[in-house]
């Protein structure tokens, strides 16, 4: 999940006041002020010794460059420089991670030595089939993981994000309508909750983007989606459960009503965390859903990526799939990796190899972990833990829909502080200085000041009521009118607020001799 | 379960305050035909020591680039990775931390982004770089919308000698985008071939140095035939290390540089995850996609930074946004910028200098075996033509232990070239490797 922008400043207001001391030097006790790389005179030196090469360049005359300027460090140095840097992050692993959407859960270690063995991570992705088999292997056994969990006949791994899943999911679309004469269908129908990268992804695949309306308890608007449905709508794009937590109740008669109208219903499954296990989405009609496998199975965020984004198919669009896909032969495993053949009518490739394997076999290890009946439990506990949390807050916070039970996020609007003088923003940065990340913020578009709250079912109970002390005394004091400390907040981070209009309006993108730090 | 720290008592307790009688009365809108009534036909669950041993299993079934004489590249390479870099990236921090949106408890990342950038605008020779790509081949269709944006013109050329993946996948979306996309026959040596192919509907062109087949292009003529007519100059290139040795896109006329980072920092992972490099010219910087981070100030006036210019991004303009891209490969980038700091400009060089002399005494050896080397210009690789099969040989081969490259009719089967290898070399192919290799081939 991403951040809103919209409706809430860009740049620190008010007083900029510190709190009390200050070191002599610009360190914060163990928090190092930390220079960048080209600010520690690493300009003629390296961290690693290579032998000298015997022979010379002379055949690539003309060719080669005359330097390159970039600071080497040697290895205390560079492992003290990244070191001080990381203290400068908020991490799962140091306490609840509330993004709503995002699905910030514990990454199983175990995971990330398994992708490191040898026959994975020194695998090249061109050796031959043969030497390969293992990983193929691997591929099959995740395939089928996926296609059971959500009732899906087919899948394509190559997608190497959510959002490239979604584009990968809309060509399947797009090449079946063309291939069934359908290709004047042009829309796309997607709800007014919906991810940003929906409407971005219809748009990048040359579709016009519609909007659904929603009804007041947070659905999809059955008429309204009816009335919009017909013969030029190629798709609707539905996240369930919802971008406001919210089950569509209505999820059948949206499939029934979408298929009737010759269109493809496209799921987002950012969310599939909530109800892996529960439901199967191939239940629900859904024709294409991506599956981020860095929410619901737990490989690592790793500070913006690298994501993986398998979009499951319904058999009216797994022959659309892109190469590769595994195939089992006589001999063993194979790779279909060309669009041709048996394979002609696969609607291309979406990157240069099979996707991202190292994220597969994480999610592989973890779904062997946790098994059929582990899986069903991360589920209900990611659902129980969002209720908890609703059930908390509610009478110090409003929630958006406070009728009927969330799934595996809690939403609330900032209508209990009316008046206060804090806003959502002020609330989340607040939130810092009691040492939680800020939950999502004015997302979904369609809550005023929303604050979608998301603790996963890696959170214990004790966690969760830590969590909830500090949102209740944070509530309290804005209700007291202690306006000052949270208009300043952050108090207590490694930085205070960040002036990203003055990044935006002077784009200052990479470290130059020249430039003397902003002023 | 290990990963789950509710207890029995812990979920009755939690169910009492939120007024629920039991989990089913938490998934009362899940239609009732759709409820699953216990677990899916799958296996239930393990301890660590046994998944362990099942995925152990499965490494155990691959033949890892390590094992012996190996000379696969085309677009991902081997090369030794320090200690360093993978312990500092499994570091929580980095590791369990989201995209930076939260500035002030994500200054970490955001400076190892920029100093990122940093490195890569230096090594691409381009004035600036975003936060990097899914991988080099997301990154070159990426250039040609880009390019698109920037001229407003429909058509793009890719040149024989770029890896057939990336023209495939950039057909894919370029196709998608409404843009027409014409593909040069597979050739050699032969990048300023796409010179001929400009006319004023030209958006770009795209071509690669090392090329597919390890041929190294001083392609400043084919900048100037492009600017010439208006057109953008996209430079590929997918071994990184490269740049330690060879002339820059930038120095030789590039508007957009993307790369695959992969040679640095991160390992094979049979094909992903990587990084892709992208830098442009600094007046193109609107109209680049993915993230940026940028120097700013915070409320007490300390140096910070933020991800900027994000009115480009899909969150923000949604339908409107410069691309559906809403992730880059941050762990990647990190590992990336931890080894070239170690490196620093002084060790890639070194590299560089060290691959390519690997490949000199590679081409030495298969000359030496009666084997025709069809690259005449060449930095860690060469193609080489064999008798009959390259891919029937390959598989020969590697029933005697040796991984003897990449048969080029595996990335394009249809371009008549089945009897032309791809070979890669670098500072981890030993003496003794190119002595079996060469061996080999000339038994074969």
């Amino acid at each position: 999940m991403t951040m809103q922008n919209v409706g809430r400043p860009t740049r620190p207001e008010g007083s900029t006041e510190t709190a009390g001391f200050q070191s002599l030097t610009g360190g914060r006790g163990l928090l190092q002020d930390e220079p960048l790389i080209f600010e520690l005179d690493g300009w003629t030196k390296t961290g690693v010794d290579l032998p000298e090469p015997e022979a010379d360049a002379s055949d690539l005359a003309g060719l080669t460059r005359a330097g390159l300027e970039l600071p080497g460090l040697s290895e205390p140095e560079t492992m003290r420089h990244y070191v001080r840097l990381s203290q400068k992050n908020h991490a799962i692993d140091l306490a609840l991670y509330p993004l709503g959407s995002c699905t910030m859960k514990h990454n199983p270690r175990l995971n990330e030595k398994a992708a490191r063995m040898a026959g994975f991570a020194d695998l090249h992705p061109l050796a031959p089939v043969g030497a390969t088999q293992g990983a193929l292997e691997l591929m099959d056994r995740l395939s089928h993981w996926l296609k059971t969990l959500t009732g899906m006949p087919a899948v394509a791994l190559s997608p190497k994000a959510g959002a490239h899943g979604e584009l990968c999911g809309l060509l399947c679309i797009k090449a079946a309508h063309e291939a069934a004469g359908q290709g004047h269908r042009r829309t796309v129908l997607v709800p007014t909750s919906a991810h940003g990268t929906n409407p971005a992804t219809a748009a990048f695949v040359g579709y016009n983007v519609t909007e659904i309306a929603q009804t007041p308890d947070g659905r999809v608007d059955l008429a309204d989606l009816e009335a919009k449905l017909g013969d030029h709508v190629a798709a609707i794009m539905v996240t369930n459960p919802n971008t406001c937590g919210l089950f569509e109740r209505d999820i059948l008669d949206i499939s029934r009503l979408t298929h009737a109208a010759g269109a493809y219903f496209y799921c987002d499954g950012a969310n599939f965390n909530a109800i892996v296990g529960r439901v199967r989405p191939g239940d629900l009609g859904v024709d294409a859903m991506h599956i981020n496998l860095h929410k619901t199975f737990s490989t690592p965020h790793g500070g913006g990526g690298p994501g993986a984004g398998p979009v499951v198919l319904s058999q009216a669009l797994a022959a659309f799939a892109p190469a590769p896909w595994v195939v089992s032969g006589p001999d063993g495993l194979h790779l279909v990796e060309e669009a041709v053949d048996e394979a002609a009518s696969a609607f291309g490739r979406m990157s240069a190899f099979h996707g991202q394997m190292g994220m597969f076999v994480r999610a592989y290890a973890y779904m062997r972990s946790h098994g059929a009946d582990g899986l069903r439990q991360v589920a209900e506990d990611a659902v129980l833990n969002a209720n908890y949390i609703k059930a908390s807050l509610s009478d110090v916070m409003t929630p958006a829909f406070p009728d009927g039970p969330c799934m595996h996020e809690a939403l609330f609007d900032d209508s209990w502080l009316d008046g206060t003088g804090v806003t959502t923003l002020d609330f989340a940065k607040a939130m810092i200085d009691e040492g939680f990340h800020p939950m999502t913020m004015y997302f979904p578009l369609v809550v005023h000041g929303a604050m979608l709250i998301e603790p996963t079912e890696t959170e214990s109970k004790r966690e969760l009521d830590r969590f909830c002390h500090a949102l209740r005394s944070l509530a309290a004091t804005a209700k007291l009118g202690d306006v000052e400390r949270f208009k300043n907040a952050p108090h207590l981070a490694p930085l205070r607020r960040l002036d990203e209009t003055l990044a935006a309006r002077k784009p200052k993108l990479t470290w130059r001799p020249e430039f003397p730090a902003n002023q | 379960m290990r990963y789950l720290p509710l207890t029995p008592s812990d979920r009755a307790e939690m169910l009492a305050v939120i007024g629920a009688p039991d989990i089913d009365g938490l998934f009362v809108d899940v239609p009732q035909a759709a409820r699953l009534a216990g677990p899916v036909d799958l296996q239930p669950h393990a301890g660590e020591l046994e998944v362990e041993r099942e995925l152990a299993a499965l490494a155990a079934m691959n033949r890892p680039a390590g094992a012996g004489p190996f000379f696969c590249g085309a677009g991902a390479y081997k090369h030794h990775v320090p200690a360093t870099v993978d312990h500092i990236i499994q570091r929580s921090e980095f590791l369990t931390s989201y995209t930076p949106y939260q500035p002030e408890i994500a200054q970490g990342t955001l400076q190892v982004l920029f100093e990122f950038q940093t490195q890569v605008a230096a090594l691409t020779g381009m004035d600036v770089a975003n936060a990097s790509m899914y991988d080099g081949s997301t990154a070159c269709s990426e250039a040609v919308l880009m390019a698109k944006r920037v001229n407003r013109r429909g058509k793009a050329v890719l040149s024989g000698g770029l890896h057939p993946h990336y023209a495939a996948t950039t057909q894919t979306i370029a196709h998608a985008e409404g843009m027409e996309i014409v593909r040069l026959p597979a050739a050699i040596d032969a990048e300023a071939a796409v010179i001929d192919a400009i006319d004023d509907q030209t958006a770009c062109v795209v071509v690669q140095t090392p090329n597919i087949f390890g041929v190294v292009t001083d392609v400043s003529k084919i900048a100037e035939a492009a600017h010439a007519k208006g057109a953008l100059l996209i430079v590929v290139t997918t071994e990184a290390v490269s740049f330690g040795l060879l002339r820059s896109p930038g120095e030789m006329g590039a508007d957009i540089a993307v790369a695959e980072g992969q040679s640095i920092g991160n390992a094979l992972n049979y094909g992903g995850p990587y990084v892709g490099l992208f830098a442009c010219k600094e007046k193109l910087v609107r109209q680049m996609p993915g993230r940026l981070c940028g120097e700013t100030v915070d409320a007490d006036g300390r140096r910070g930074y933020v991800l900027t210019l994000s009115t480009r991004e899909q969150h923000i303009r949604r339908e409107k946004a410069t691309s559906n891209i809403c992730t880059n490969s941050g762990l990647c980038a990190l590992a990336f910028t931890i080894h070239m700091t170690l490196m620093g400009g002084v060790g890639l060089q070194q590299l560089a200098r060290i691959n390519h002399a690997k490949a000199r005494e590679l081409k030495a050896a298969v000359e030496g075996a009666g084997i025709e080397v069809l690259t005449p210009r060449f930095f860690n690789e060469i193609a080489v033509r064999v008798k009959g099969s390259a891919a029937r040989l390959v598989d020969d081969l590697l029933g005697q232990g040796i991984v003897a490259g990449v048969p080029y009719s595996r990335l394009d089967p249809h371009a008549g070239l089945d009897d032309v290898l791809l070979l890669a070399a670098t500072e981890t192919t030993t003496s003794e490797d190119i002595a079996a290799l060469a061996a080999a081939l000339k038994a074969a």
